[in-house]
């Protein structure tokens, strides 16, 4: 089915939107002024794009300690996200979370997480919650490859069959969990989605780095997710990371050319530009337009990070409980 | 002596202990680091370059990467030790026991007592805590106070590299499970260790790292340092300071403590965990209990407030204890009545 000229300017704006969101902090935290780990996102934005566009608020998901991309694409401030790996206590979390913990409930977003597969069960509980709600709406975990490998991901992915939970089980293969190798870890021979069938889910498996894959598999997943009884699915795609697994990550494992070759033939964003414009749907003037729009964005973003309050000692101690 | 950093001893007492005895193996997550990667095994070698040149060294059936599973990891450091190995077994960071508490509290740390005393379970579980990175609430955590309290494990954190080279290896020649805690600030300190390829530090028995008549302050690992340098301000004013590193929170070595107080009559426990159920807890009860006669002052104990570890360099630095607040603790504690 064919986006609209007004979806297609959108998915572009929000795939760029992450993309200089991560590439200004690769920037800005070598300078030593962000504290924490932050694990960035580049080279996956397709996925967290082509998923979320077709979510509303009341459609939840669950992300990994790789989040700025789900957490962006799901609707999170832009100002506050950038607020909050800054540490301000202005930040959409009062830098109390930090990257690896941004969360917006009111957007649907349940969290980053920094425990590797801990975002699998916390999906199919709002799964089941989205099924007694009876609504159509949807639960979503993202998991890469080093998480697939959970028994908390085992777990969930038979609790969401049996629960006939709403719950759909995105995995991110971007080849690496950490410093190793999905082929090594991943036990069969690297093919996740076979994995999930096996739990007895209908499965998809789609191109990560390119959007209109992502978005059209995501159409026929949650076509078949948002049918009341059908219960959960699970999608594989395969995708690029391009920086380090860290910030800092000297990458050694790595083959020779590798990052020069995923940035030049598996770009998400090169791909949607050229195939919209080589299919004559949108301008290289519209595109750029948005790219020094974007750009601007993101530079308003660090200067407001910049300018806002700092926490003090005494918030520590707030938010532990709601009454105590 | 040899002068080496703090994660140097602990790879140098891995390798030595890997050579003197087969049944040593090592386990967890990227420990070899590369495995089915253009870059290849060791490529990078585990995140705190505590096993580089293992794999290279012992082979793939004695350094085991493994997937990100750390509940199978503890449960295989069980079935190893059960079967006549004697694993070490890895987790990233302490924080990640979470995923694997059935393992280390229901499985290793009760074989031996609900078997009847039948059977060991010589497993040494090795896990980077603390805070001190804004690595926030699940990277950043002290997880003693949790450990120390289930019968059936040892638990040691050392503070120096002398001391992780004597306790590493008295932790993998011993048969029962030990939870070794290596505090991530101290990975890069550098210290003078021994040589001795045997040289071992039994558990149970401090370290008295700054002797004085004043006040007793006892603490472990990173925090141990905030103490001593405490201790040295104080002693330029004539205040002495007796200094007592735990190195091992189970079994604790009550005698060192309660006779320290006896002399000083004033105690402030140093602890980097949360007040509530806390080591610091522990010892003041201990001391006023079995020292009261002696206490001039009630004991004190430096926690970190009852929450989770916020993110922001101002929060976490507010939420740490630092020797500023252990400086007024022992202020606090000499200036009664
Ligand atoms: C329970 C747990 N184990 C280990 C880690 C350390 N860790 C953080 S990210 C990561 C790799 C995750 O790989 P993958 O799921 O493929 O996600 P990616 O980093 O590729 O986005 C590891 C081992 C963790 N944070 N939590
Ligand atoms: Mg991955």
């Amino acid at each position: 089915m064919q986006l609209s000229r007004d979806a297609l300017l959108r998915a572009y704006r929000q795939m760029k939107v992450i993309r200089e969101f991560e590439e200004r902090l690769h920037v800005d935290i070598q300078t030593g002024e962000i504290a924490g780990f932050t694990h960035l996102y580049c080279g996956q934005e397709a996925v967290a794009v082509g998923v979320c566009e077709h979510l509303s608020v009341e459609d939840k998901i669950v992300s990994t300690h790789r989040g700025h991309g789900h957490c962006l694409a799901k609707g999170c401030d832009v100002n506050g996200m950038m607020k909050e790996i800054w540490g301000s206590r202005e930040g959409l979390c009062k830098g109390k979370g930090g990257s690896m913990h941004i969360a917006d409930v009111d957007k649907g977003m349940l969290g980053a997480n920094g425990i590797v597969g801990a975002g699998a069960p916390i999906a199919v509980g709002a799964g089941i919650a989205a099924k007694i709600d009876g609504k159509g709406h949807v639960a979503i975990t993202f998991s890469g490859d080093g998480a697939c490998n959970q028994g908390t991901t085992f777990e969930a992915m038979n609790m969401a069959v049996v629960t006939k939970a709403a719950t759909i089980f995105v995995f991110e293969n971007n080849h690496y969990s950490e410093h190793t190798g999905y082929k090594y870890a991943v036990g069969t021979n690297g093919d996740i989605a076979s994995r999930a069938e096996a739990f007895g889910m209908k499965v998809w498996r789609g191109d990560g780095t390119d959007f209109f894959s992502v978005y059209e598999t995501m159409r026929e997943v949650l076509e078949y997710v948002r049918v009341p009884g059908n219960g959960p699915a699970a999608v594989e795609f395969d995708t690029e990371r391009f920086f380090g697994h860290f910030e800092g990550d000297p990458q050694r494992y790595r083959g020779p050319g590798e990052i020069d070759r995923i940035r030049a033939e598996r770009d998400c964003i090169k791909k949607f530009r050229d195939s919209v414009t080589q299919a004559k749907l949108l301008s290289g003037a519209d595109l750029d337009a948005i790219d020094a729009e974007v750009l601007e964005a993101i530079e308003e973003s660090v200067r407001q990070a910049k300018a806002a309050d700092r926490p003090t000692a005494e918030d520590v101690l707030t938010d532990v409980y709601i009454s105590y | 002596m040899a002068k080496m950093m703090y994660r140097d001893a602990v790879l140098t007492t891995i390798a030595e202990e890997m050579e003197r005895d087969e049944n040593v193996v090592m386990l967890g997550e990227d420990i070899v680091g590369g495995m089915g990667t253009a870059g290849g095994p060791e490529a990078i070698g585990g995140i705190w370059s505590t096993s580089t040149g293992l794999f290279g060294k012992f082979g793939a059936d004695r350094v085991i990467d493994t997937p990100i599973s750390e509940s199978a990891i503890m449960g295989a450091a069980a079935g190893l030790a059960l079967s006549g190995k004697r694993p070490i077994a890895e987790l990233m960071f302490a924080d990640f026991i979470g995923v694997s508490l059935d393992q280390i509290w229901n499985q290793i740390a009760k074989f031996r007592y609900m078997f009847g005393g039948k059977t060991k379970c010589p497993a040494v579980l090795r896990m980077a805590y603390g805070a001190g990175y804004n690595a926030a609430a699940q990277h950043s955590q002290a997880v003693h106070q949790i450990l120390t309290g289930m019968p059936g494990l040892k638990v040691v954190m050392p503070s120096t590299p002398a001391d992780v080279k004597g306790l590493l290896r008295t932790a993998i020649r011993d048969d029962d499970p030990v939870v070794f805690l290596e505090h991530k600030a101290l990975y890069g300190m550098k210290g003078e260790v021994p040589d001795d390829p045997d040289y071992m530090i039994p558990f149970g028995h401090a370290r008295l790292s700054r002797a004085g008549q004043d006040v007793t302050i006892v603490s472990t690992g990173l925090l141990l340092g905030f103490c001593e340098s405490v201790a040295d301000k104080l002693a330029a004013e004539g205040i002495g300071c007796d200094v007592i590193d735990l190195r091992t929170t189970s079994p604790l070595d009550e005698e060192a403590i309660l006779d320290s107080v006896e002399v000083t009559g004033r105690l402030v426990v140093v602890d980097e965990a949360p007040p509530r159920c806390s080591l610091g807890a522990d010892i003041c009860a201990l001391v006023a209990e079995k020292a009261f006669a002696s206490l001039k002052a009630p004991p004190l104990s430096v926690n970190p407030p009852h929450t989770p570890i916020p993110f922001a360099r101002e929060l976490e630095s507010a939420y740490l204890p630092s020797a500023d607040k252990i400086e007024a603790a022992v202020r606090k504690v000499l200036s009664y009545r």
